[in-house]
């Protein structure tokens, strides 16, 4: 792999995640954040099974050669599942927030006990 | 076949049997929703029933010494990663039997609490899968399983903490939940990630047997301790906590003090069993950081619910607190462990942590269930408003004087016994530790008579004349809490010797929970 990209990659990805959860203002844009992140994550397992060089693990189609290891990738399509469930309901209860307050913004969201 | 070949085919089976029923029945409860209420409740009870004399049954079989290990996949274990593994030792039982608990007692106290809301299949749907993914995140052996099942859990008690959808604040606790759990879950996966680049394992027991204590590991300790304390409400990272159990349901409250303590069973799991080894070599970093975030969680979270006019909210401040007593005898646990002039100190430490897991989910789930008791009769959770409720509410507020003294540590009741062993055991340690705790004990006991004084006694307030004791549901589903608590403070020394000593004993002798896996590995105590 060049210059270990994929890996710089990883970290600019969960990194760039976490400031868009921790700093900004809009609801949208904090989902955005954590699916960041979540790529971030499902990359770094992607990576970690890759070789150079190698071919999809097939056992039965297999012109030769090394395979990727399929473990990593079994994983991350469970956490892309998981990752689906979690966006879909993140973003049903951001609807319902801007059916209450009538805004996305943070800092005009809560307030006093209704 | 005759009777007992089934109990002991039930039993080989159990742990598998034990998440597949809830999960199975979440999926079936809807569609016998469309019969009936009544049936749809009677089977989502039925259900976890099952589950619990299912739990109870492996239970009593682990706590006898055995191991039990359930193979999902290869049986063939010269292949490495294509099975996935559960492994029930004495503490994962300890900890099923109290997430069965409080789902069966929260069910049971739904039928009457939420009886007048809409969309009640989805409800008891998500309840079920609730109970699944902590059944399974206690149960399994295996590491990226217990992410999945972490997710379950997170997910489902996410969408049920927002039930209350025509509440804002509801929808914005449940909104708070799902960020933390969600990010949290992420560097969970991202140590798994890490674990697995080393070692190429995801089974507990085969990492812990291979673990080098690399630079990568001790961040993959910091980050899976971060990520399960955040979900576990620890101080810092305890913000989301009253927001969600302030606003959930009640019911959905018991059950999320469940999925709390879960997490808190993943950093023990994660501290005392992957790396375990590293325990022997230094373990007093690793038992300090776990006493000083209990010092502080207890201060923190007596000192925030003394100014709460809320009543749900003044007693989610004081279930943080209780985290704290937890940490605050399984790190001392962890850092006498190694003295062999203390080991007493430390067993007694352990115990005393691990029995109040117990204590803690039922006296803050029986003082929840309370104030939902009161939010159904009067509809009111601000205390400014509530006022003479001990003339219209007489089993309630006896309910209230138990769970009020148990929660502070008083005798007779169970959080006495186990807070007795934290304070004479911390004592050995630093008689300061033992003397914060204390005090914080006296402080709980001053906001809950605060409380009780002003939702209970005063003059009879006029707007309250109509207002009847609550349903029978949830009176049984409080008095049996009740009662658990009174036996559990009547009689400790039965629930220690058989359930809680087994469950410090699996904790510290990691040795036994690897070598039921990787039968060469030789470490442990």
């Amino acid at each position: 792999m060049i210059f270990n990209i994929p890996f710089i990659a990883v970290a600019a990805l969960i990194l760039i995640g976490l400031y868009a959860v921790i700093f900004k203002r809009n609801l949208i844009k904090m989902v955005i954040g954590i699916t960041l992140i979540e790529s971030g994550v499902n990359l770094f397992l992607i990576t970690l099974g890759y070789r150079e060089g190698s071919i999809a693990p097939i056992y039965t189609s297999s012109p030769g050669g090394i395979m990727s290891l399929p473990v990593p990738q079994a994983l991350t399509l469970t956490s892309i599942v998981i990752g689906v469930a979690v966006l879909a309901l993140m973003l049903s209860l951001v609807i319902h927030i801007y059916r209450h307050y009538g805004t996305l913004d943070v800092r005009k969201i809560g307030g006093p006990e209704e | 076949m005759n009777v007992a070949d089934l109990i002991a085919l039930l039993l080989q089976h159990s742990p598998a049997l034990i998440v597949a029923v809830p999960l199975l029945g979440a999926f079936i409860t809807p569609l016998i929703s469309r019969l009936n209420d009544k049936v749809r409740n009677v089977f989502v009870i039925l259900t976890l029933g099952l589950t619990a004399s299912l739990v109870f049954l492996l239970a009593s079989d682990v706590f006898t010494g055995n191991i039990h290990t359930y193979i999902f996949g290869s049986q063939d274990l010269a292949l490495p990663v294509v099975r996935i593994l559960f492994e029930v030792d004495a503490m994962s039982a300890f900890m099923a039997i109290i997430s069965v608990i409080l789902s069966l007692v929260a069910v049971i106290y739904s039928w009457s609490f939420m009886k007048e809301n809409t969309g009640l299949d989805k409800y008891y749907t998500l309840i079920l899968l609730m109970t699944a993914g902590m059944l399974g995140m206690e149960l399994t052996g295996d590491l990226f399983n217990f992410f999945v099942f972490l997710e379950i859990t997170s997910i489902s008690s996410a969408a049920l903490v927002a039930f209350w959808t025509n509440k804002a604040k509801s929808v914005e606790a449940g909104f708070k939940y799902i960020v933390i759990s969600t990010i949290g879950a992420l560097f969970i996966l991202f140590s798994i990630a890490l674990f697995y680049g080393q070692y190429n394992a995801l089974n507990m027991a085969m990492i812990a047997s291979a673990i080098q204590y690399t630079f990568l590991d001790k961040i993959a300790l910091v980050l899976l301790i971060a990520a399960l304390a955040m979900k576990a409400g620890v101080v810092p990272m305890h913000m989301w906590l009253p927001d969600a159990y302030g606003k959930a349901p009640s019911s959905i409250t018991l059950i999320l003090v469940g999925a709390t303590q879960a997490s808190l069973y993943g950093v023990f799991r994660v501290c005392f069993t992957i790396y375990g080894g590293a325990i022997n070599l230094s373990s007093i970093s690793i038992g300090w950081i776990l006493v000083i975030l209990g010092i502080i969680t207890m201060l923190l979270g007596v000192a925030m619910a003394i100014i709460q006019t809320d009543f749900k909210r003044l007693i989610a401040f004081g279930a943080v607190a209780e985290i704290g007593y937890i940490l605050l005898g399984i790190g001392t646990g962890l850092v006498v462990m190694l003295n062999p002039e203390m080991t007493t100190t430390g067993l007694a430490a352990m115990k005393g942590g691990i029995f109040h897991i117990m204590n803690d989910a039922l006296d803050v789930g029986l003082l929840f269930l309370v104030a939902g008791a009161i939010y159904y009769a009067t509809k009111e959770t601000s205390l400014n408003k509530l006022g003479g409720l001990a003339r219209n509410m007489r089993y309630t507020t006896v309910f209230f004087i138990i769970g009020l003294l148990a929660i502070s540590g008083m005798p007779p009741m169970n959080g006495f016994a186990s807070k007795l062993l934290i304070y004479e055991s911390t004592y050995q340690l630093n008689p300061i530790l033992s003397i914060i705790a204390i005090l914080s004990s006296i402080m709980i006991l001053a906001v809950f008579v605060k409380v009780f004084h002003s939702a209970f006694l005063g003059p009879a307030l006029p707007k309250f004349e109509n207002v009847k004791e609550v349903p029978k549901s949830m009176l049984i589903a409080m008095g049996t809490i009740a009662t658990i608590i009174i036996i559990f403070g009547l009689f400790p020394e039965l629930i220690v010797n058989n359930i809680v000593e087994p469950a410090a004993n699996a904790l510290i002798n990691y040795g036994d929970y690897v070598r039921e896996v990787i039968p060469s590995f030789t470490g442990g105590v």
